[in-house]
């Protein structure tokens, strides 16, 4: 018989799964929030995310083909969503240069300079963000008013965040952030379309409970606690308004769907390569990543802080995996 | 619904041969019964070239402590005791036989009669197991009497019969107990009372609810004997974990069941056991499930040991025209064959048939850290990481970060994205840890 | 005072305090070095390959100072060279010892030793072996998966992707042993590199019968002996239907490459 068998080791069979089929997945839940952008931002939207997405596309093959020589993994769909949850994080007027010294950051100095996909210590779309946050901060603190649609000459105002920290403004209403109606990035409105989106990767196994819901119990908590303890924040006779009977819950809720919370909670802070490789170890980065949101967003000189602490998190993370090890079967007490 | 606690993953079932009752297969021209089918030491020929044997009569004594007799599978005369390559194309002593009818030895009792009462003490029934050459038949072929005579000083209270079958394709155990049902449980109890214990459990999956139906009725008249139905998950069967999921006891790490109070056997060979103490039947012949998507006949058939894989697979309706690998056993654990001219062996649990669609790998990429492998592993490992010293042959790391409990069970390859050969890797590592203790002990 | 002056005191007293803790602590645990080894790692060549036996450059450094028994150190890859400059360093004597090379005892291509199954598991040598007996009907043979290539240091192995064999580059190898720790049927031996390079040896290894390893490979030893008989120089062994030439006893006559009805004895002659 000059039939001839494949031989390897077990296992024989395989579940099917791959990485394209994670990276597009998270890109399917991420387009009910990029619907509500468009809504809101129109023309600047759309974009701002087509500049991000095809310009971290465009730098990806260029390194790959020709300076590190390796076959180019663009169809992978990782560098896609680099570009879109980039693109979330930026103003819908941003300059288009901007961006694509953005995306030159993000993909080159973050995700190729360190081996590529897999081997990056830091999330290359926050690193993008808090680079171009830092080098163009007039550019990247203006953003345009809900229902703005221009890309180029928006009218431009406050986001809530930035009323809150500032002292100044009128405070949307709950409702509003819920449905995306306020001003802020591309991937910082629509509250519901963000949660609508997390609960789809929760549902197909994408990503796992334990970073978003430490993340937001965290936030939930501290800023309850803080709404109970010092009652005369500027801003309380407004949230009183909303929710007369218990303002500490709206007050904590408002800081749970506004900013970057929910899209770095669900998106962001649960990338892969840059967060904590078991379950102990996740719950321990989510409440760290909670803590520092919230110093930041209430002591801090940023109206803002899930960025930067998730960067700061995501430099913890090799230390949590190397201390915080996996129940292990049949531990033996010593 | 009971499970065991940390891991697991949920391949899809295919039991494409459940329900398909058992065939007897067809006597093979020739058996060769290869000397290397348990675990230990090889037995000893103690037959030569031209001897006339008897189904059943001994023809290899053995070896050692560790070791197992072998009895012809068949009637006929000795033709050559020689090499011949095992599943792992490595070259072993087998016995040669040319079938000529099929006479058993007088001492067997053919009948169908259901032997409920047995009267010999736990010594004897360990001797009588001992003589029949009955080792382990959930693949791992381990001599049974040294597994029921436990270390001085350790008892064990409760045995465990696993009758999980939770290897995708594979239906041979679920339909023994279908068709044999009241004699496994009086095999399970004889050996309860080998080994002095006053429980039993049987453990099944629950995607038997007919086998667990039929043995609950069954257990009525056996008190003693549990049937704990457990939740569909791989590897449900992997005695660690059965041991948890059935009776709440983890397994020290580097310890075996015994010193948990357990005694874990699979279902097969506790009707090997009934019918070697109980109908003076060595064991010779075992149900192995011939399976694939494209095999004509899948079913559950009753073989001899020493016949050729590939009488068995035209019996089965011939190699199906698209077949990439042939298993010998099941897809997560078996072993890749290189032909079908190897015979069956006691451990031979199944005859797989994959398509290349099915099982052929995909290119592999570097890790994403996706942690799939992490929460994949039942005994709590981190897989991504074993491989990662395993390439830089970091041997003292490897052990503290617990290589050498790991079962080999597949589940971290299954589920990576990546396409990564993890298993491979920590097979590798574990034999060179194992060496390194090894020596060290020394 | 003027503060600018106050701050230079201020940083200059800081500075001198931690100088005189460095200097008193780099005092206190000063490890005392026979002055030697520096001199002798900085003649060798610094691959720390462990060809000699030792974990790295510094350690043979410090194992020359230590030895007495200097004549049996050797380094493979400066050779001896490089060992009649650490002896001048040391004052002692050395030894000329014989060049070595490694040698692949199988001669099974692609053309002679036909597939039998394919392999479809990680690549590399240590995985197949650990899996089966290898893709074709020799369970002895070399598995083409490059573990070698990529344990030598030197660049000294090639795979030839027409042969599926990995072939030794005549001038690049030391001799460091790597190969040989790295492959898993032990296919790799050292053998002295002989007179004007020329050195015969079995490429071979199968230790089955005669006609079950011709079976699987047409270039295998089938343990004939006609190369034991017609040896000049009693040099060859048959044991375990295999032969085997001891490469200090022969004198390359060539009698037994002629005789061989399987071409399973190799020479390499250097002009």
């Amino acid at each position: 018989m000059d039939r001839k068998f494949y031989v390897s080791m077990a296992p024989h069979i395989h579940s099917g799964d791959s990485i394209e089929k994670k990276m597009y997945g998270v890109l399917l839940a991420l387009i009910p929030a990029f619907l509500v952008s468009l809504y809101v931002f129109g023309w600047g939207s759309l974009t701002v995310t087509a500049i991000s997405v095809v310009s971290c596309l465009t730098f990806e093959y260029l390194i790959q083909k020709f300076i590190l020589k390796v076959k180019p993994s663009i169809t992978d769909g990782s560098a896609i969503l680099t570009g879109v949850l980039l693109a979330f994080n930026l103003p819908s007027n941003l300059p288009f240069w901007i961006i694509i010294i953005g995306a030159f950051v993000a993909i080159g100095v973050a995700k190729m300079s360190f081996g590529g996909l897999g081997n990056n210590p830091f999330n290359p779309a926050l690193v993008g963000r808090v680079f171009l946050l830092i080098s163009f901060p007039v550019q990247m603190t203006t953003w345009p008013l809900p229902g703005e649609h221009s890309y180029i000459d928006a009218t431009t105002g406050a986001t809530p965040l930035g009323m809150l920290h500032g002292h100044f403004g009128q405070l949307p209403d709950l409702s509003s952030m819920m449905l995306g109606t306020i001003g802020g990035s591309l991937g910082e409105v629509g509250a519901i379309a963000l949660i609508f989106g997390g609960l789809y990767l929760l549902f197909k196994r994408i990503i796992t409970w334990q970073i978003p819901v430490s993340i937001l119990a965290t936030v939930f908590v501290f800023t309850l606690i803080m709404g109970l303890v010092s009652p005369d924040i500027y801003h309380i006779g407004l949230i009183k308004t909303a929710c007369p009977v218990f303002p500490a819950l709206t007050y904590a809720l408002f800081h749970l769907l506004s900013g970057g919370l929910l899209l770095g909670a669900f998106f962001m802070a649960t990338d892969y390569v840059t967060s904590p490789m078991n379950p102990r170890g996740q719950i321990i980065y989510g409440i760290g990543i909670g803590l520092i949101t919230v110093l930041i967003r209430l002591f801090g000189s940023y109206p803002e802080g899930v960025s930067f602490a998730i960067l700061i998190m995501n430099g913890v993370t090799p230390l949590i995996n190397t201390y915080v090890k996996p129940k292990r079967f049949g531990e033996v007490k010593k | 619904m009971r499970t065991f606690s940390i891991g697991g993953i949920h391949p899809p079932g295919y039991k494409l041969s459940a329900g398909k009752p058992i065939q007897r297969a067809a006597l093979p021209k020739q058996s060769v019964v290869l000397l290397n089918q348990q675990i230990g030491a090889l037995a000893v020929p103690v037959v030569t070239k031209g001897d006339e044997v008897k189904t059943g009569q001994l023809i290899a004594k053995s070896g050692g402590i560790v070791s197992a007799n072998i009895h012809a599978p068949v009637s006929g005369k000795i033709s050559k005791i020689d090499l011949i390559p095992d599943t792992g194309g490595y070259k072993h002593k087998a016995i040669f036989i040319d079938v000529v009818d099929d006479v058993w030895v007088d001492t067997i009792d053919r009948s169908d009669v259901l032997i409920k009462d047995c009267n010999l003490d736990a010594t004897a029934i360990v001797a009588k197991i001992a003589e029949a050459g009955v080792v382990g038949m959930g693949g791992a072929a381990f001599p049974t009497q040294v597994k029921l005579k436990p270390p001085h000083g350790k008892k064990a209270d409760v045995l465990i019969v696993n009758a999980v079958e939770c290897e995708p394709y594979l239906t041979s155990d679920h339909q023994l107990m279908m068709e044999k049902g009241e004699e496994i449980l009086v095999g399970t109890t004889i050996l309860m009372k080998a080994i002095q214990a006053k429980r039993g459990v049987i453990g099944i999956e629950n995607n038997k609810p007919d086998a667990i139906a039929h043995l609950k009725r069954l257990s009525a008249q056996y008190p003693g004997i549990e049937i704990i139905p457990l939740k569909v998950q791989y590897p449900q069967g992997g005695e660690k974990q059965l041991i948890e999921a059935t009776i709440g006891r983890q397994v020290p790490s580097g310890a075996f069941p015994i010193e948990v109070g357990a005694i874990v056997q699979n279902v097969a060979t506790v009707f090997a056991v009934y019918e070697a103490v109980q109908k003076n039947k060595p064991l010779f012949e075992r149900i192995i499930t011939v399976t694939g998507k494209s095999v004509s006949r899948p079913g559950n058939y009753l073989t001899r040991i020493g016949t050729p894989l590939s009488d068995l697979m035209n019996e089965a309706g011939g190699l199906p025209e698209d077949a990439a690998k042939v298993i010998g056993g099941g897809p997560m654990m078996g072993k890749a064959l290189v032909n079908l001219s190897v015979p069956v062996t006691k451990g031979c649990s199944g005859l797989l048939v994959l398509t290349g669609k099915e099982t052929l790998r995909k290119e592999i990429k570097n890790c994403i850290r996706c942690t799939k492998c992490v929460r994949a592993c039942p005994m709590g490992l981190e897989p991504y990481l074993l491989m990662t010293l395993i390439e830089h042959e970091e041997w003292g790391k490897l052990e503290k970060e617990r290589i050498m409990d790991c079962i080999e069970c597949g589940c971290c390859t299954y589920s990576c994205p990546s396409a990564r050969p993890l298993l491979d890797y920590l097979k590798i590592g574990k034999s060179k840890v194992g060496e390194v203790i090894r020596t060290r002990k020394k | 005072m003027n503060l600018t002056l106050v701050a230079i005191l201020f940083l200059g007293a800081i500075g001198l305090f931690f100088a005189i803790i460095l200097y008193l602590a780099a005092r206190r645990f000063k490890v005392f070095e026979d002055a030697c080894i520096d001199d002798i790692e900085d003649a060798l060549p610094g691959a720390n390959c462990g060809g000699c036996g030792f974990t790295g450059c510094r350690n043979f450094a410090e194992e020359c100072v230590r030895s007495k028994q200097f004549e049996k150190l050797l380094c493979p890859v400066g050779g001896l060279e490089t060992m009649v400059k650490v002896a001048a360093i040391l004052g002692k004597e050395t030894i000329p010892a014989d060049p070595t090379i490694a040698v692949l005892r199988c001669n099974g291509t692609c053309s002679h030793r036909p597939k039998t199954s394919i392999f479809d598991g990680a690549i590399s040598c240590a995985v197949a072996s650990a899996t089966y007996s290898g893709d074709t009907d020799c369970s002895f043979g070399c598995l083409g998966l490059t573990d070698c290539v990529n344990a030598c240091k030197f660049d000294a192995l090639v795979m030839n992707p027409e042969t599926g064999l990995p072939e030794v580059v005549e001038d690049k190898c030391t001799s460091c042993g790597a190969c040989v720790k790295a492959c898993p049927k032990n296919l790799f031996e050292i053998h002295k590199k002989g007179h004007e390079s020329g050195r015969i040896y079995v490429a071979c290894m199968n230790k089955d019968k005669g006609a079950v390893a011709k079976k699987a490979c047409e270039a295998a030893c089938i343990g004939c002996g006609k190369c034991e008989k017609v040896c000049e120089s009693n040099a060859i062994t048959i044991t375990n239907n295999l032969a085997y030439i001891d490469a200090n006893a022969c004198n390359l006559c060539r009698k037994c490459v002629e005789i061989c009805p399987s071409g399973a004895i190799m020479e390499v002659v250097m002009k």
